[in-house]
């Protein structure tokens, strides 16, 4: 149903997100520091994947929506400025999120907060470059159906992808290497993040001409 | 600026934070009485291998006079690895310099040349006024939404006081903390329990009743601030109220456990309309309720009148004046400022209900005007107030003035300012560092310590 490119490229997101201590693996490990409990660091995972694969699902249903009612051009170019804008949100007032959850949080809780950080940080949206020719590829009628299971299969994809790194590291980190690492192994990975949506969004518009 | 990795002065948890290298620099608050020059930061040696250890070498002026510089704090600080909240890549950089008298607020940086911090923005207090309904700023805490303020007036310098937010990197005022305040109307500290997403509060007063001095009919009335107050952190709505009953007046500096799994803090009440004693007490959660318990009292000594400032002398003794309390980074000493009588007390406090005095100096007071090894002049006014403890729990300092308008209700010959420091057994036990003092230069007084990367009332933990 998929190329190998654009899994790759749906695989490849998950996991910089998974890595991203932003994005839950940092989250799962401290609460399971609190509760002194290793099986609240895994059952953790659970609500931080359903609150990912929920945004990224909703921003993909967007796109299937629009794409089977709007010109291809328009899209692109929509989706392109969409991307340029959330960088720019990012870039200025990334840091100012209200902060709903804390260390009691709940896994009802868990999964929204997850939820709240996939969609500030633009994750579904920067899939699209990708699920556009998997969705609707030239010269192909799509219907419905096609684009749908097309982007159902991306998200599975991404999630899977984004489940189990970040599975890997708050174990190796919850297991062996502390929380100490966070000192020196924390990288700025939001600088990397700015300049990837704009420069997808760049190219989205670039590609619209 | 952009950071690749997260400022070497954020540390995960209290435990990594206490194997920090020793600071060596403090910054302290010092001001004018007289509000005739402007007051400042200064900038304190403590460095034991420097040529200029124990003295001042640098002062930043503020841009105006009478603003009474109190308290401080970072514009980041460890909160800033929080998982549910993270800005790892903040600097603690900013210091954040209320005025607690001009409700002027100024941004000290400290990045270019740490000995020599520059005012790069100042917050005027009609900003203040109008975008979060407060004045006189007072505490300034690093934390999950930002920089976090006590203010203990409202626009009209009377009640509600409360918290309001700034941004940690605009230093924009962004609005008042509180959602639904309850029945809060007092204010003056505010901290946290991260791991417990609940903030604590407590009271002072409204400035109409203190700006001139401590007013006896309110304090003979138990009109000023006897209760903590209990919020939800994150939906920023008050829970509870703790009330410390008629007896006790003044519910001041609020210390809770660094590490995040402990639910429990102390606060000091510092005095008892009974017996003018100081107590202790420890908050902690009682099911799904907070609970507090009377952990140390501390009596007042008797005293020939004829020692005595006219507002004690019908008492014939010296209250302690217990009005700053610190907590060490392993929640095990506890270190207690009596002001009146000149005791600094350091109690184990490893059991939260049940403390033991492990050590005890005595410099300054008002009868006992005790003297230190380094200074020139003899007999010292002021007594132990603002104490800062080093992250490492080996080195403690204070100061001695606590707030222009109550120093000569207690020490009517006046202050002269000073700041001290003890080397701290790990096991029990502090001494004076004979090398450090600081005669401080009239006309400023000096008030809070805050040390360069960060303190034991700076930062806090989301990490056990």
């Amino acid at each position: 149903m998929l190329d190998t490119g654009p899994s790759l490229v749906f695989a490849g997101l998950g996991a910089f997100h998974g890595l991203n201590p932003a994005m839950g693996w940092l989250f799962a490990v401290a609460l399971g520091l609190h509760r002194r409990s290793r099986a609240t660091v895994m059952i953790s995972l659970l609500p931080i994947a359903l609150g990912h694969a929920a945004s990224i699902a909703a921003v993909a249903a967007l796109l299937v929506a629009a794409g089977t009612t709007l010109p291809q051009g328009l899209v692109r170019v929509g989706s392109g400025l969409l991307l340029l804008g959330w960088a720019g949100y990012h870039w200025r007032f990334g840091h100012r999120h209200r902060v709903r959850f804390g260390m009691q949080v709940g896994l009802w809780g868990l999964a929204l907060w997850s939820f709240l950080m996939a969609t500030a940080h633009g994750a579904g949206l920067m899939l699209w470059p990708a699920l556009m020719p998997s969705c609707f590829p030239a010269g192909v009628d799509p219907g419905l159906a096609g684009p749908g299971a097309a982007a159902l299969a991306a998200v599975g994809i991404h999630t899977l992808a984004m489940v189990a790194t970040t599975a890997v590291v708050a174990g190796l980190v919850y297991e062996w290497l502390g929380i100490a690492v966070l000192r020196q192994a924390w990288l700025n990975v939001d600088v990397l993040w700015v300049v990837a949506l704009g420069a997808t969004g760049g190219l989205l518009l670039f590609s619209a001409l | 600026m952009t950071t690749w990795t997260p400022d070497p002065s954020f540390y995960p948890s209290p435990r990594m934070a206490m194997k920090a290298a020793p600071e060596a620099l403090a910054y302290v608050a010092a001001f004018d009485p007289d509000r005739k020059t402007p007051d400042a930061i200064a900038v304190v040696d403590v460095d034991p291998k420097s040529k200029t250890y124990a003295q001042i070498i640098a002062t930043t002026a503020m841009p105006n006079a009478g603003d009474e510089l109190h308290h401080f704090g970072w514009s980041a600080c460890s909160s800033c690895l929080c998982p549910n909240a993270p800005h790892a890549h903040a600097e603690r950089r900013y210091l954040v310099v209320p005025g607690l008298r001009s409700s002027r607020i100024h941004i000290l940086d400290t990045k270019p040349d740490p000995k020599q911090p520059r005012i790069v923005k100042v917050v005027e207090p009609q900003e203040v006024a109008d975008k979060a309904g407060y004045t006189r700023p007072h505490t300034v805490h690093c934390g999950p939404e930002g920089i976090y303020v006590a203010a203990l007036g409202n626009r009209e310098g009377k009640g509600p006081g409360g918290v309001f937010l700034m941004d940690p990197e605009t230093f924009d005022v962004r609005g008042q903390w509180e959602m639904d305040r309850g029945p809060q109307r007092l204010a003056y500290d505010a901290w946290w329990h991260l791991g417990h997403d609940t903030l604590v509060t407590s009271e002072w007063g409204t400035p109409d009743t203190f700006e001139d001095g401590l007013i006896p009919e309110v304090l003979l009335g138990a009109r000023y601030g006897r209760r903590l107050h209990f919020w939800d952190l994150h939906k920023r709505k008050h829970l509870q109220t703790i009330d410390f009953g008629d007896k006790y007046q003044l519910v001041f500096e609020l210390r809770p456990a660094h590490d995040p799994t402990k639910a429990y803090g102390f606060v000091n009440c510092v005095i008892s309309l009974e017996n003018l004693s100081s107590s202790i007490w420890t908050w902690y959660q009682d099911g799904d309720k907070w609970a507090v318990k009377k952990v140390i009292e501390i009596p007042a000594e008797p005293a020939d009148p004829d020692l005595l400032p006219p507002v004690l002398k019908g008492f014939k003794a010296v209250p302690p004046l217990v009005t700053d309390i610190d907590l060490s980074m392993d929640d095990k000493f506890l270190y207690v400022a009596c002001w009146g009588t000149g005791d600094l007390q350091q109690y184990d406090v490893s059991d939260p209900f049940a403390p033991k005095l492990t050590g005890k100096v005595r410099i300054g007071g008002i009868v006992s005007k005790a003297t230190h090894p380094g200074a020139r002049n003899g007999a010292l006014s002021g007594g132990p107030q603002m104490v800062e403890i080093s992250r490492d729990g080996k080195r403690v300092y204070f100061t001695n003035s606590l707030y222009g308008a109550i120093d000569p209700q207690f020490y009517p010959d006046g202050i002269e300012g000073w700041m001290v420091k003890l080397d701290a057994d790990p096991n029990g036990g502090i001494a004076f560092d004979p090398k450090f003092f600081v005669p401080w230069p009239a006309p400023h007084r000096p008030h809070q310590v805050r040390l360069e990367g960060g303190d034991c009332s700076s930062d806090s933990y989301c990490y056990p």
